[in-house]
């Protein structure tokens, strides 16, 4: 059941962006940045962890997610040291994410070559 | 004889735009639509194993959620260099693009491309600048959010 | 004079200029198109065995030059000017394949619109009596113009289904004062049109006005007719583009019908997965400099009007909300032994 829920939520966070690349002029950039900041404004306000719980990786995968973890770093870290914990804390739950985003593209970078 | 092309053809601007409109072909909506639902989904179908895979071993789901982002950024990376990501990607366009493979694909994408400019001022420098803005707009998007909620 | 300026826009060019070699160089995916057997090379992979697509791109330039010259049994040195462009910043790849050429070099910017941009400039001076042989060349390159003008290559955008694929290849030609029988007859040289297209994935929208008022200049200051070719095509309008062109000339009463093709649609095969067809300066200079001047030697047709387009798309002027503007260059090509 919860891989079908993972499926399910997983496409529809997916049928959402192609009906935005598809209908709209925006370019994916803007589309993109769309995804994450709106996963950080429905993490602040509690939603997207409840969504998470939910569907499992069907929310966790889309790159909404990614605002959702920084937005919860800095909120954990601002409770517990005050209004610092926002810079202090951001990126506590995204750095494997960043990390594995840079080393892995530099290494693809190094090994393989463009084909067009 | 005028020469100004709106002259010529007795058209303004915006009847032009409306005939582009009418001509322009329209995009197999429903195609797209059901091709970025299925890979999306199954992407993140696996996903789930993957989380399901590690709080067998002992992680919460939370931390779970860690090596399952790392190992499709990997994933995503490997594609990309290997020059299939954009293969797949022509079918399954947002289903590749909105799961964090579409960001580990933007970073590789540019550090690829921009590698014969060297690898300090090629691949170091060019790296973000298609995922930048993700970065930059998350984090404000934080900033603001985790102020108001400390100030509250 | 021996070229009379007609109206604002036409020169005919009265001291004979000649249209002499060619040489066309195709790149793998132009090389499984219908038109292949017309191009002299046809290369089996993008990158040439060079270190980058830039310098593939410079390759293809300076083969298709060299092929060219080959033909007419010329050295560099024998030809009076070398008038390139390509679309890369600075025309970087003319500018490097000029160093092969120890000639005067005239670089010119017009987009997808070099091939009759270099035609009519050099028509003009060889008529004009300053010189007698010129060599013209321009290319594009799939993998180089992507990378400048939109994404990285390997970056997963879907792409729109009306967007079109730049062509990868290069047209070099000779033109003289003396190797009949395909001679450029007279020139038209249009001007920026910007109806505030805004598309960078379909510049053939924003090109259709200009390739349309180009021809518009040309019959009207030339009195002639669609009808007096036989043949009628335009650089890189893509379908779109094509039929938006077909639809403006109609409003001013021209019925281009059969005759009127586009580069761009004659260069793949719809299953080649191209969305609205072909678009680059290799458009243009495959199809006229390969099937389009073969087709005149031989007298398979007399006379030809090519209308190469150029976007003068700029990504920085897009972002910062500017409208693509474009333009076209009209030049008329006409097998002497058969009037």
């Amino acid at each position: 059941m919860e891989y079908l829920l993972a499926f399910a939520v997983g496409g529809l966070f997916c049928v959402i962006g192609q009906l935005l690349f598809d209908l709209t002029p925006w370019s994916p950039g803007h589309i993109l940045t769309g995804f994450v900041v709106a996963g950080g404004i429905l993490g602040g306000v509690g939603l997207y962890d409840r969504l998470i719980e939910f569907a499992g990786a069907g929310a966790a995968l889309p790159i909404s997610s990614f605002g959702n973890a920084l937005v919860k770093g800095a909120m954990a870290e601002a409770a517990q040291n005050g209004i610092i914990g926002v810079l202090t804390g951001m990126f506590e739950l995204t750095s494997a994410g960043i990390t594995a985003a840079i080393i892995f593209g530099f290494f693809a970078a190094v090994i393989f070559n463009p084909r067009g | 004889m005028s020469k100004k092309v709106e002259d010529i053809f007795e058209i303004s601007s915006d009847e032009y735009q409306q005939m582009v409109e009418q001509k322009k072909p329209r995009p197999p909506l429903g195609k797209n639509l059901l091709l970025a639902f299925l890979s999306g989904g199954f992407l993140a179908l696996v996903g789930q194993l993957i989380i399901n895979f590690f709080t067998g071993l002992g992680f919460t789901p939370s931390e779970a959620a860690d090596p399952m982002v790392a190992i499709f950024i990997f994933l995503g990376a490997l594609a990309t260099g290997l020059g299939v990501f954009d293969k797949i990607s022509h079918y399954t366009g947002a289903g590749t693009a909105i799961p964090v493979t579409g960001f580990a694909n933007s970073i590789t994408s540019a550090a690829l491309e921009f590698k014969k400019e060297g690898l300090v001022t090629g691949v170091g420098s060019k790296m973000f600048v298609l995922a930048g803005s993700v970065i930059v707009f998350g984090v404000v998007t934080a900033l603001i959010i985790g102020v108001i909620s400390a100030i509250i | 004079m021996s070229a009379a300026k007609n109206g604002a826009h036409t020169f005919s060019i009265e001291k004979p200029v000649y249209l002499s070699f060619t040489g066309a160089i195709a790149g793998p995916k132009e090389g499984k198109g219908p038109l292949a057997p017309d191009y002299d090379v046809v290369k089996q992979d993008l990158k040439l065995g060079q270190k980058s697509f830039e310098k593939a791109e410079r390759m293809m330039m300076k083969e298709a030059c060299d092929l060219a010259l080959s033909k007419g049994n010329y050295r560099p040195e024998d030809l009076d000017y070398f008038i390139a462009g390509d679309l890369l910043n600075q025309i970087t790849v003319s500018g490097y394949s000029a160093l092969n050429y120890p000639i005067p070099f005239l670089g010119i910017y017009g987009a997808c619109a070099n091939l009759t941009q270099s035609m009519g400039l050099g028509a003009l001076l060889i008529s004009g009596g300053y010189g007698e042989r010129a060599l013209l060349a321009t290319s594009s390159h799939n993998c180089s113009a992507e990378r400048q003008y939109r994404y990285p290559t390997e970056y997963g955008f879907q792409k729109p289904c009306h967007a079109q694929w730049t062509v990868t290849g290069a047209g070099a030609a000779v033109i003289t004062a003396d190797v009949p029988p395909v001679r450029i007859t007279t020139v038209t040289l249009g001007e920026l049109a910007d109806l505030g297209m805004r598309d960078p994935a379909c510049l053939g929208t924003a090109m259709a006005p200009a390739a349309a008022a180009a021809m518009v200049y040309h019959f009207e200051e030339t009195g002639r007719d669609p009808s007096f070719y036989d043949a009628i095509v335009s650089g890189d309008l893509g379908q779109v583009g094509k039929e938006l062109a077909i639809d403006l000339l109609f409003r001013r009463g021209y019925n281009v019908g059969d005759i009127y093709n586009d580069c761009g649609t004659m260069i793949y095969y719809p299953h080649q997965q191209v969305n609205s067809g072909g678009s680059g300066c290799a458009a243009s200079a495959l199809v006229v400099l390969g099937n389009l001047f073969r087709r005149l030697s031989q007298g398979e047709i007399n006379r030809a009007l090519v209308v190469a387009t150029g976007a003068m798309h700029s990504p920085t002027a897009c972002l910062q909300g500017d409208s693509i503007p474009a333009l076209a260059y009209a030049v008329s090509l006409e097998n002497e032994t058969s009037q």
